[in-house]
C-alpha cells in the first residue's frame, strides 16, 4: 500500500491523475433523481467504445478495393464475407459492429429525447446541446461512410443518392460532386476516401467532441427530470449541493445495471436476428455493388429515414431537388437553435403547460411517422402524409418562442423530487 | 397520458417491420440448418447442379466438415473438380464463356438466401416454377424471376411443363396476364413430393452456406445472455447495497 501511495504521490506531482479522477468521477455531483433515460449517455458512450475496438479488428481484416476478383465479386465485398467465415470469431465482430451502428443511433436519439422532455438544453447548457448535436452530425458521416465499405447494392446506390443531393447545389453542384467521390461516379475512389474518413477522420473529430460534451457537461453540472439547479442549495460548511451524490460510486454502480440490461437487448438482436428484418442489414446488401443495376426501391438505413422522408416530400422547383435538400439540411439544423428557441420559464415536462405537452407529442409523432415513410416507396397519399408531417416537424421549432411563453407551466419545486 | 402515447408510439415502431414482394405468393419455407441429413443432401445436390455455372467463392469445402462429414467424405463425394479442400467452390463455366452464352454471368451463390427479402421461399418458389417457354433463348421461364437467364437446371428431376396464364383485370381496368396452372409435357424422374424434398434440402443447404456460423451464433448468443442476466442481478443488487442510504 505504501509502495503505491508513493507512486500514486509521484505521478501526480507531475499528472492531476487523482485531481481529474475527483473532479469528472468522485467529486462530481450528480442530481440525486436521475431517472430511467439517464442512462442513455452512459450508453453512447459505451457503444462509441464498441464501434471504436470492433471497428479496429475489422480494419485487420476488411480490403477497401472495388476491383473484382477471380470469382467476378468485388474484393471488398469478398473480404467482408471472408471475415464472416475465415476469420475467428469474425462473424461476431463484424455483427456487433452492424448492431453496433444501429444501436448507436437508438440511444442517442432516446439520449437527445431526453434532453427535449427536461429542458436539457437550456441556459447554461446551450454549448452541451451544441456539441450534441455536432456528435449527431458527425454520426450520421461517420455512418454513412461506413454503409459504403461493404459495397453491396444499398452501399453503392445509397451513396449515389446522398451523393447526387450535393449536385442539386445550383452552379457548383456537380464540382461538389466530383470532388466528394473523387470521380463521376461512385467508385473505387469513393471507396478508399470514405474508408480513410470512417477509420480515422471522423472518429477523430467524435472523439475530440465527446470530450468537448462532457467537459462542458462537468463544468456547469447535469440537469434532472425536475429541470431545477441543484447547485443553488448547498450545504453551507462543505459546499456541496444538497441534492447531488458523487458521481462515483453511486451512478457508476447504477449505470452497470443499466449496461447489462442494454447488452440483454443488444444480444437478443444480434445472436438471434442480426438483420434485424432487414432494417440493421438489408437483403439488397447481400448482393454485390452493381453499377449497371439500380435497384427497384432505394432507401436510407432506418436511422436516415426520417430526413430522406423531408427530402422526398418537398416537390421539385425549376426542375432542381435543391429546395428538398435545403428543407433537409434545415431540418437539422435548427436543432442547433434549440437552446434559444424555447422561452419557457421552466425547463422539465413535469412543470409546463398542455401546449408544450401536445407539440412535443406531435413532433415525435411527426418524427417517426416521417421515418416510417422513408423506408417505403412514394405513394400521392404517403407523400400528403410526409408533407403534413414535415410541416408540423418544422412548426415545432418555429413557433416554439411563441407557444412556451403562452403555455401556463406549473411552479417548479425548491428541491429535487423523488 | 403524455408519456403513455408517447411509449406507445415507439413500441409500435418494430412491427411495422413487413414489406411485400412482387406479384407472385410464394410458397413459404422454413429452413431448418440443425438438420444435418438434409443439409448434406442439400450439398450433394448443390455440387452436382450448381457450381458447374455458380460459384460459392465464399465457401470452402473444407469448411463442409460443419454438416458431420469428415474430409475424406467430403473429397470423395463432394468435390467432383479436383480442387484441394481447403479452395472454395468455384464454377466449371467461365465467366466470359456465361457472358457470352446467357448474356449474364451467373451470380455468385453464397449468400444468395440472404440476398432477398424471405429468401428461403424465394428460392423454394423460384426453383420449383419454371416452365417451357419457346419464345425464350434457353426455352426456359419462371413464375417468380420472368425472364430469367438461366435454364432449368434440374429439369430432368422435375419433368417439362407449360405455364397456362388466363387474362384478368386489375382494380385500375388494366388487363394482366395471370396463372393458372401448369401442365406436365413430358414427367420427370421424380415425383412431385420427391422433387419438392430435394429442393428443400437445397435451399435448406443455400441458407446454411449464407452464414456457416449462424448455429455456432445462437448457442454463444445463449451463453451470453444467461451470463448478462446473472450479471443484471448482481449489478441490481451492488446497486440497491450501495443506495441505501440515498433518499
Amino acid at each position: 500500500m505504501g509502495m503505491l501511495k508513493q507512486l500514486l504521490g509521484w505521478v501526480d506531482d507531475r499528472f492531476p491523475l487523482t485531481a481529474t479522477w475527483k473532479q469528472h468521477l468522485s467529486e462530481y455531483y450528480a442530481p440525486k433523481n436521475f431517472n430511467f433515460w439517464y442512462f442513455f449517455g452512459s450508453l453512447a458512450l459505451l457503444v462509441l467504445v464498441l464501434q471504436l475496438v470492433t471497428g479496429i479488428f475489422l480494419t485487420m481484416h476488411y480490403k477497401p478495393d472495388a476491383s473484382l476478383n477471380a470469382a467476378g465479386v468485388p474484393v471488398a465485398f469478398a473480404s467482408v464475407e471472408y471475415i464472416m467465415r475465415d476469420v475467428n470469431w469474425g462473424w461476431l465482430i463484424r455483427y456487433l459492429h452492424a448492431t453496433g451502428a444501429s444501436m448507436f443511433f437508438v440511444v442517442v436519439y432516446l439520449h437527445m429525447f431526453r434532453g427535449l422532455i427536461y429542458g436539457s438544453y437550456q441556459k447554461p447548457r446551450e454549448l452541451i446541446w451544441i456539441f450534441g448535436c455536432f456528435i449527431y452530425v458527425a454520426l450520421m458521416a461517420e455512418a454513412f461512410m461506413g454503409y459504403l465499405l461493404p459495397w453491396g447494392q444499398m452501399s453503392f446506390w445509397g451513396a449515389q443518392v446522398i451523393v447526387n443531393l450535393f449536385t442539386a447545389i445550383p452552379f457548383v453542384g456537380e464540382e461538389i460532386g466530383i470532388w466528394i467521390r473523387g470521380d463521376y461516379v461512385i467508385s473505387d475512389a469513393t471507396l478508399s476516401r470514405f474508408f480513410a474518413f470512417h477509420v480515422a477522420a471522423v472518429p477523430l473529430v467524435l472523439l475530440g467532441l465527446v470530450v468537448m460534451h462532457l467537459v462542458a457537461l462537468h463544468e456547469v453540472g447535469s440537469n434532472n427530470p425536475d429541470g431545477i439547479e441543484i447547485k443553488k442549495k448547498k450545504d453551507p460548511e462543505t459546499h456541496i449541493p444538497l441534492d447531488g451524490i458523487p458521481f462515483h460510486p453511486y451512478y457508476t454502480v447504477k449505470d452497470i445495471v443499466g449496461v447489462s440490461v442494454f447488452l440483454i437487448v443488444f444480444s437478443v438482436i444480434m445472436f438471434f436476428t442480426p438483420e434485424m428484418g432487414g432494417y440493421f442489414l438489408e437483403a439488397n446488401n447481400f448482393v454485390p455493388a452493381d453499377p449497371f443495376k439500380t435497384p427497384e426501391h432505394i432507401a436510407p438505413l432506418w436511422y436516415f429515414t426520417a430526413f430522406y422522408s423531408i427530402l422526398r416530400a418537398v416537390p421539385p422547383m425549376f426542375d432542381s431537388q435543391f429546395p428538398g435538400v435545403i428543407a433537409m439540411g434545415m431540418a437539422i439544423v435548427v436543432l442547433f437553435l434549440l437552446p434559444w428557441l424555447d422561452k419557457s420559464p421552466v425547463k422539465s415536462i413535469r412543470y409546463r403547460g398542455p401546449i408544450y405537452k401536445w407539440a412535443l407529442t406531435l413532433f415525435i409523432a411527426s418524427f417517426l411517422i416521417l421515418s416510417y415513410l422513408g423506408t417505403l416507396s412514394t405513394t400521392t397519399e404517403r407523400t400528403l402524409v410526409a408533407q403534413v408531417c414535415s410541416v408540423i416537424y418544422f412548426l415545432f421549432f418555429i413557433l416554439m418562442p411563441w407557444y412556451t411563453r403562452m403555455d401556463k407551466t406549473k411552479p417548479e419545486p425548491e428541491r429535487v423530487t423523488a | 397520458m403524455i408519456k403513455k402515447l408517447i411509449f406507445a408510439a415507439l413500441l409500435s415502431l418494430p412491427a411495422v417491420a413487413f414489406a411485400s414482394s412482387g406479384g407472385l405468393k410464394l410458397d413459404e419455407f422454413k429452413p431448418n440448418v440443425e438438420d444435418k441429413l438434409s443439409l448434406q443432401r442439400g450439398a450433394r445436390v448443390f455440387v452436382n447442379y450448381c457450381v458447374n455455372c455458380h460459384s460459392a467463392s465464399y465457401m470452402r469445402y473444407s469448411r463442409l466438415q460443419d454438416l458431420g462429414l469428415t474430409e475424406k467424405q467430403i473429397v470423395d463425394n463432394l468435390m467432383v473438380t479436383g480442387e484441394k479442400p481447403v479452395e472454395t467452390m468455384t464454377a466449371a463455366l467461365r465467366r466470359t464463356d456465361a457472358e457470352a452464352w446467357f448474356g449474364v454471368a451467373p451470380p455468385d451463390l453464397t449468400v444468395i438466401a440472404r440476398a432477398k427479402e424471405q429468401g428461403p421461399s424465394w428460392l423454394y418458389t423460384y426453383l420449383r416454377t419454371f416452365y417451357r417457354d419457346p419464345s425464350r433463348p434457353t426455352g426456359w421461364n419462371n413464375l417468380v424471376f420472368s425472364n430469367v437467364g438461366m435454364p432449368h437446371a434440374l429439369w430432368e428431376q422435375q419433368g417439362e411443363r407449360v405455364a397456362h396464364f388466363r387474362t384478368a383485370k386489375d382494380h385500375d381496368g388494366n388487363t394482366k396476364q395471370i396463372f393458372d396452372q401448369f401442365e406436365t409435357t413430358r414427367p420427370g424422374k421424380m415425383t412431385t413430393a420427391e422433387y419438392d424434398s430435394m429442393v428443400k434440402d437445397l435451399v435448406n443447404y443455400l441458407v446454411y452456406m449464407g452464414e456457416p456460423a449462424q448455429t455456432q451464433r445462437k448457442i454463444t448468443g445463449i451463453f451470453v445472455i444467461f451470463f448478462l442476466v446473472g450479471l443484471t442481478v448482481l449489478a441490481y443488487f451492488l446497486k440497491k447495497e450501495f443506495w441505501k442510504d440515498i433518499h
